[in-house]
Order: structure tokens, then C-alpha cells, then sequence
């Protein structure tokens, strides 16, 4: 607590009972909800993953060495996020700018993947229709797909409003950056616990 | 504090102008809290009216006022609007106006946030209500178990107003929690720790993260209900190896904390209200407070209590009816302490005073008839029994609005400057409690005697006529208790008694400032050294908690250089824009788009907007 009684109140912006900008309490606590959004889906999917009553089942469709590719482009940007907040916080304008689009461009060959494997799936003949596999299957990372597409169509603003001053992203506005990090951090902890139980532990069995 | 309600001047100008541009771009706490609470207010009269209709045509045996069909439209209706359109958004509306004025803030953290809220609540109650004229209402029943909501059973949109309508009301809500979960952490006063928050406060808070962690399985199951009805996955078909059941678990995880989210706000209130009017400090204040937070707890882990007679098997129905009788605990531990407060204490019996008392008697009443639920041979005889309507009723009625009704006579003077009517205010309580018991009393009777919950009519000759004809009595005893509440409210906003700053004597920091409050609330931010700030300045001498000796008093700023948010028309837009994407989901999916389109220009619009007071120089 960084209130001292007998001083005068100060009420700036970032007089905070907890020391904590606004923002960012914001961002953990819609975190915290986002994880009973996710954990709700990924209960659905263990419900089905094995109580489809017709094919294909995951064993069938699922293609672990390129889902291991794309994992791996997503655990990497999440080092380049590491990198861009590094650099907007020193005041580093062209690296800042770099490790953004970087990260937004990793973000987006993510997708790309998950577009390929989607297409493959139905082409084997599992639509999000054809069984309750399908149903969660799809919902689950549609979903967690989903978020990685507002998480580039974020890094992407950040990237094209950093031109909007010859400073960049000045080091004072770092946590602009640090809120879409923390943000793109957690969508991509959410996919190491869909890969673990969505496809190497349901490719087990 | 008059006059530096007439110096707002220059800086502070524009939130305090009037007419409908102002409070459609307002985001001024105190503003958007008259407008959930006008707005629910409005949705608890039409949640009203079909609980009438509903009554007059069971008033007698095989009556045919209304067909069967529009009978379940009916009763679904005014279960969903009484709790999402009314007595959630009412809670909503004590949230805004009083968290920052109980914590010593002048807002809330993020005002274009907190007006988005109320704007996506306000177009998600008109999108649910649209399907009165689109087709048909929802006609499931509240909680829309599945095979009913099957595009079998329930072909045409009414199932998929139900869906979008509450997914657009659950983003309002969580928009709501996550704003009020970091104004109380992040805007107390100096002072005010935790363990020295006002209880409503605290109740607040404790309702903000039930909100934050109950919506979101709530989102998950109305999306499988969407995708199941939309593009045929098969959730909730047996048939295809999805689970009908899975519907109930998920809706009740979310469905018994959001039983905790109607009660805890009145709660709250009413642990304001007893001590103001037996000028005692709350009995066991930390109890109190730790009982809320146990509930909270134990609120996610009873849900299948809903579900004894769908066949869990014999470890899981032992599991959830023990966990149902524990949370009886922490509740019990809240009606001793009011009661305890209660105790000793000089009672002054006013309208606010009279409607706690009748919370706590008729929530007793409430929470008997639930803890015999939690027992599940009873719970089979009583399942879908009008004694769960019953019960129902006296937590929500008697309990909820009971203490929301409390709320609105106590801090309507710090709302709007004036007191409500005391005379109208007493028959009003006692038309609500007598009207009450008569109407949900005798549905304890009537279920035990058997009588089906969801019936549109029943047979002469049933035992049941008596009773019913009874119920219906006592439900025009609360429509003439209401319309002699609407009187009141009119009658002393043009002409009530002036109330001034503090006129129940009353604890807490809101009592401080001028009724109603200036538009920045406090001109000096209050340094708190107690639980009951403001009635410890009253009443040093009584104080346990005294200011150090080297205290200094806060100043007062010069109210012109108070900078207040700017007002913003993007929360509406961006509300309209989300809405309107759910509303064209019904006509087509591709439609939604349009929506999508106008929600994202608002985004940016919002983003880039100067919001922040620096951009006046």
C-alpha cells in the first residue's frame, strides 16, 4: 500500500490502491475469466473425445508432427513478444517494431496451420457436425484460433500505430505493448494445455 | 458543498448538462446507475405483468384465458427477465452508484467501459424481449434443458433469442464485474483497507468475481446451443453420442452462482441498512464478510442439487447434498449477525429499516425450504412441485427484492436530494409482505399436495382451487403494493422533503457529501482510519479506530480543476454494433458481419478517442 495517512491524497492516474495500473488488473482478471471459458470447453472435448458413436476418431485424423510445427511458431512468438516489450521499454523504436510484427506474423503462420488442418480434417470426412468429437474438437480451437486472430489483429494496430510518431511506441505507452503481451501469453499457455490433452494425449490411446 | 456544486464551471461542465445527447453519451457512474436502475425497474413491471397474467389464469380450474402455449411463453419470459432484466441490472445499478461513493473515488475505473455495460444490457433486453413480436418468446423455461431446445422440439427462432439475447447480456455483465472488480481493488481511499470496506462494498466485490468466473461456462453452454441448433453439432443428441445432460451440469455451474449473484447485493444492502436504523455498528463485521466470501466459494461447488432426480448415481447425489447443507452454514452465520445487530440496539422502524427486517424473515423462511432440498428423497418428492416455486420466491422475492426495495428508500435521498414518502412507503411494505406471503405461501401447500410447476391449467375437483384462487389474490395485493411504489417514487421526486447530506444518520462515506452528490463526488478524496468513517467523525468519542494525532485533514480542491472523463458516444455504438451482429445471426450468420463491421469501427473509434482530461489544455 503506497497510501500514507498523513499525507495529502494524490489522485493521479496512477495513485492505485495496489500499485497496479487499472489496466492491467483489468487484463489479469479477464484472464482469470478467459480460463473458466477455456477450461469449460476443453471439459466438453475430454466429455466427447471418446464418444463419438461413428468415425473419424482422433486417433484417425489427427497429425501430431505438424501440429508440433505450428506449436512450436506459437511458443516462438511468445519469445518475440518477450522481445518486443523488451525493446519499447528501452526505447528501442525499430527493434520494438520488429519483434510486434514478428510476433503478429507468427501468430498469423499459426493460423495459417490451423486453416491447413481444419481443410485436411474435412477432406478425411470430419466436419464439426459428423460427431461429437468433431463438435468439441472444432469449438475448442476454433475458439482458441479465434483469440489467436484478435491477438494479431492487435499486434497488427500496435505495429501500424507506431508509425502514427516518429518515436514509436514511446517507452512511457510500454504497457499498450506489456497488456497485448500478457494477453498473447496466456492464448498461447491455453494452447500448450490444448495440444497436451486435444492432441497428445488423445493420439495415445 | 452547495456552493462548489454551483462552481462546477468550465472543466467539469459537460457531464452535468441535461437533455438525451448527455445521457446517451454519459459515463458518469451515478448517471449510468439511474439508467440501469430506471431501466430495470421498467423490465421488473413487465417481468410483473406476466406473473399476473400467469396468476389470473390460474386463478381458477380449467380456465382458458391464455393458451397452453403462450402460457410456457409466459413463465419463461418473467423468469428471465425478473432475473436478467431486473433484479441483476438492479444490483448493477447499486453497484454504480454507490461503490465509489462508499470508497472514496470519483469514478469508476473505466467510465466508457461501465456506459458500454449498460448499453449492451439494455439492447440484449430488447433483443430477448424482440421475439414477443419475431415469431414467438423463448418457451423452454428458464433454464432450457436440452431436447426442448432441439430444433425438433423447439423449431422457428424462440430458442435462438434465448441464446443471443443472454450471450449479449453476459458480455454486459462480465464488461460490468471486471470494471467493479478493479475499481474496489484499485480505487480506495488512503485507509481503506479491505477489512475496513463498507459490506455493501465487499458484497459487491464478491458478486463482481462470481460474475467473472460464473459467465464464462454460462458463454460456453449457450455457444454449444447455439452450434448445436445452427449448424447441427451434436452437442446435447443422445443419439449421436452427445449428452442432453451436459446442458444441466454446465447451466448450473453457472445457474447456482448466479443464485448467489441476485442475493448477495440485497445482502449487502441490508447490512447496511440495520445498523444505520439501530445505531449499532454491524455485529461480527468480519464474520459478515468471510460468510460472503464462503458462499462465494461454495456457490460453484452445490450445482448438481438441480439435478437429483437425473440419475448421478449414489456418490455424487451424497457429495452435492452434503455440500448443500454446508453452504446453509456460512448463510446462517449472516442471519445471526443482522439479528445480533439487531440486538440491544435503539431500532428506529423506517421504510428502509422495515423492508430489511422483512428480508431477513422471509429469507429465513427461503433458506428453511432450501436446506430441505438439499436432502434429496425430499428433494424427489418436491422436484418441479410448485413448493420449489415457493421457494424460489422467498429467497428472490422476499429475499432479493425485498432488500433491493430497502436500497431504493435508503439511498433514494442521496440520489436525487429528496426522501421518499414515509406514509406510502409503509403501506407499500406492508402490501409487498402481507401480498407476498399470500401469494407464495400457499404454494408450499399446493406442492406438497402435488401440484406441477408449468401447468397451464388444472382440473376442477384437484384440491388445488382454493389455493391457487388464493395465490391470486395476493398477487393483485402486490400489484396495487407496486403501483402505490410508482406513486411514491413520482410523487416525492416533485415534491418529497428535502433531505439533506445525511438524513438517517447514517455510516458510511456516501452520507459525507451533498444529496445529491456533485459530479465528482468528493471535491476532497477522504483519508479513512475505521470501518464507519463518516460515523466515527460524527461521533469521535465512540471511535475505536482514532485518526493518529498528527493527522491532516484532506484538502478540498478547487472544484474547477476536478477533470472529469470526457462523455463519449463509442459505448453506444459499440454496444449497438455487438448486439445488432447477434440480433442478424437469427436472419443469417453471414448478415452478422454488418454487426461484426460497426462493432470494430467503434472499437477503434473508443481506442483512439482522447478520454483523458489532458487533452482540455
Amino acid at each position: 500500500m503506497a497510501t500514507h495517512s498523513t499525507t495529502a491524497p494524490h489522485t493521479g492516474p496512477l495513485a492505485t490502491t495496489t500499485g497496479l495500473d487499472h489496466r492491467k488488473l483489468l487484463m489479469w482478471t479477464f484472464l482469470a475469466s478467459e480460463c473458466l471459458f477455456f477450461g469449460s470447453l476443453i471439459a466438453t472435448f475430454l466429455l466427447f473425445k471418446d464418444a463419438s458413436v461413428s468415425g473419424p476418431i482422433p486417433q484417425e485424423v489427427l497429425n501430431i508432427p505438424v501440429t508440433s510445427t505450428s506449436t512450436f511458431v506459437l511458443l516462438t512468438s511468445s519469445l518475440s513478444m518477450v522481445l518486443a516489450l523488451a525493446a519499447i521499454q528501452r526505447g528501442d523504436i525499430v527493434s520494438g517494431r520488429v519483434w510486434i510484427l514478428a510476433t503478429a506474423v507468427l501468430g498469423a503462420t499459426f493460423l495459417g496451420f490451423q486453416v491447413f488442418e481444419f481443410k485436411e480434417f474435412i477432406d478425411e470426412g470430419l466436419k464439426p457436425s459428423t460427431n461429437v468429437f468433431g463438435a468439441s474438437f472444432f469449438t475448442l480451437t476454433g475458439f482458441h484460433g479465434a483469440h489467436v486472430a484478435v491477438g494479431v489483429i492487435w499486434l497488427m494496430s500496435l505495429f501500424i500505430f507506431s508509425f502514427k510518431s516518429k518515436d514509436g511506441i514511446p517507452a512511457s505507452k510500454s504497457l499498450d505493448v506489456e497488456l497485448c503481451g500478457l494477453y498473447w501469453h496466456f492464448v498461447d499457455i491455453v494452447w500448450v494445455v490444448i495440444f497436451t490433452v486435444v492432441y497428445l494425449i488423445s493420439s495415445l490411446e | 458543498m452547495a456552493s462548489a456544486v454551483g462552481a462546477i464551471g468550465a472543466a467539469g461542465a459537460a457531464p452535468s448538462e441535461s437533455g438525451v445527447w448527455s445521457w446517451i453519451t454519459t459515463v458518469d457512474h451515478k448517471r449510468i446507475g439511474v439508467l440501469y436502475g430506471v431501466s430495470a425497474i421498467l423490465f421488473f413491471l413487465l417481468g410483473g405483468s406476466e406473473a399476473f397474467l400467469i396468476r389470473m389464469q390460474l386463478a381458477s380450474a380449467d380456465a382458458d384465458l391464455i393458451s397452453s402455449g403462450v402460457f410456457s411463453q409466459l413463465f419463461t419470459m418473467h423468469a428471465l427477465t425478473m432475473v436478467f432484466l431486473a433484479i441483476m441490472p438492479l444490483g448493477a445499478a447499486f453497484f454504480n452508484f454507490l461503490i465509489p461513493l462508499q470508497i472514496g473515488a470519483r469514478d469508476v475505473a473505466f467510465p466508457r467501459l461501465n456506459a458500454l455495460s449498460y448499453w449492451l444490457f439494455l439492447f440484449g433486453a430488447i433483443l430477448l424481449n424482440s421475439s414477443f413480436v419475431f415469431g414467438g418468446a423463448p418457451d423452454a423455461g428458464w433454464f432450457a434443458y436440452a431436447n426442448l431446445t432441439s430444433t425438433t422440439y423447439s423449431p422457428g427462432d424462440s430458442m435462438d433469442f434465448f441464446t443471443l439475447g443472454l450471450l449479449v447480456l453476459g458480455v454486459s455483465s462480465l464488461a460490468a464485474a471486471l470494471n467493479f472488480v478493479v475499481t474496489i481493488l484499485n480505487m480506495r481511499a488512503p485507509g481503506m483497507t479491505l477489512m475496513r470496506m463498507p459490506v455493501f462494498t465487499w458484497m459487491a466485490l464478491i458478486v463482481s468475481f462470481l460474475l467473472v468466473f460464473a459467465l464464462p461456462i454460462l458463454t460456453v453452454g449457450l455457444v454449444e446451443l447455439l452450434l448445436w441448433r445452427f449448424f447441427d453439432m451434436p452437442f446435447f443428441s443422445a443419439e449421436f453420442g452427445g449428452d442432453p445432460l451436459l446442458w444441466q451440469h454446465v447451466f448450473w455451474l453457472f445457474g447456482h452462482p448466479e443464485v448467489y449473484i441476485l442475493i448477495l447485493p440485497a445482502m449487502g444492502i441490508v447490512s447496511e441498512i440495520l445498523p444505520t436504523f439501530s445505531k449499532k455498528p454491524l455485529f461480527g463485521y468480519t464474520a459478515v464478510v468471510f460468510a460472503g466470501v464462503a458462499i462465494a466459494f461454495m456457490g460453484f461447488a452445490v450445482w448438481a442439487h438441480h439435478m437429483f432426480t437425473v440419475g448421478l448415481g449414489p456418490v455424487a447425489i451424497a457429495a452435492f447434498s452434503a455440500s448443500t447443507m454446508l453452504i446453509a452454514v456460512p448463510t446462517g452465520i449472516k442471519i445471526f449477525n443482522w439479528i445480533f445487530t439487531l440486538w440491544g440496539g435503539s431500532l428506529d422502524l423506517r421504510t428502509p429499516m422495515l423492508f430489511s427486517l422483512g428480508f431477513v424473515s422471509l429469507f429465513i423462511i427461503g433458506g428453511l425450504s432450501g436446506v430441505m432440498h438439499a436432502s434429496p428423497p425430499l428433494d424427489r418428492q418436491q422436484q418441479d412441485t410448485y413448493f420449489i416455486v415457493a421457494h424460489l420466491h422467498y429467497v428472490l422475492f422476499g429475499g432479493s427484492i425485498m432488500g433491493l426495495m430497502a436500497g431504493i428508500y435508503f439511498w433514494f435521498p442521496k440520489l436525487t436530494g429528496r426522501m421518499m414518502g414515509e406514509g406510502l412507503g409503509v403501506i407499500h411494505f406492508w402490501l409487498m409482505f402481507i401480498g407476498m406471503n399470500v401469494t407464495f405461501g400457499p404454494m408450499h401447500l399446493v406442492g406438497i399436495m402435488g401440484m406441477p410447476r408449468r401447468i397451464y391449467t388444472y382440473s376442477e375437483g384437484s384440491g388445488w382451487e382454493f389455493m391457487n384462487q388464493l395465490e391470486s389474490v395476493g398477487a393483485i395485493i402486490l400489484a396495487i403494493g407496486l403501483i402505490i411504489f410508482a406513486v411514491n417514487i413520482f410523487r416525492s421526486l416533485r415534491s418529497g422533503e428535502v433531505a439533506g447530506d445525511d438524513p438517517w444518520d447514517a455510516r458510511t462515506l456516501e452520507w459525507s457529501i451533498s444529496s445529491p452528490p456533485p459530479v465528482y463526488n468528493f471535491d476532497a478524496i477522504p483519508v479513512v482510519y475505521s470501518k464507519e468513517p463518516f460515523w466515527d467523525q460524527k461521533h469521535p468519542e465512540l471511535a475505536h479506530d482514532k485518526p493518529p494525532a498528527d493527522a491532516v485533514a484532506p484538502v478540498a480542491e478547487d472544484p474547477a480543476s476536478i477533470h472529469m472523463p470526457n462523455p463519449s458516444y463509442w459505448p453506444i455504438i459499440v454496444a449497438f454494433g455487438a448486439s445488432l451482429m447477434a440480433g442478424l445471426v437469427i436472419v443469417n450468420p453471414y448478415l452478422a458481419f454488418i454487426g461484426g463491421a460497426i462493432t470494430m469501427m467503434g472499437v477503434y473509434g473508443w481506442i483512439f478517442e482522447p478520454a483523458g482530461p489532458e487533452e482540455h489544455h
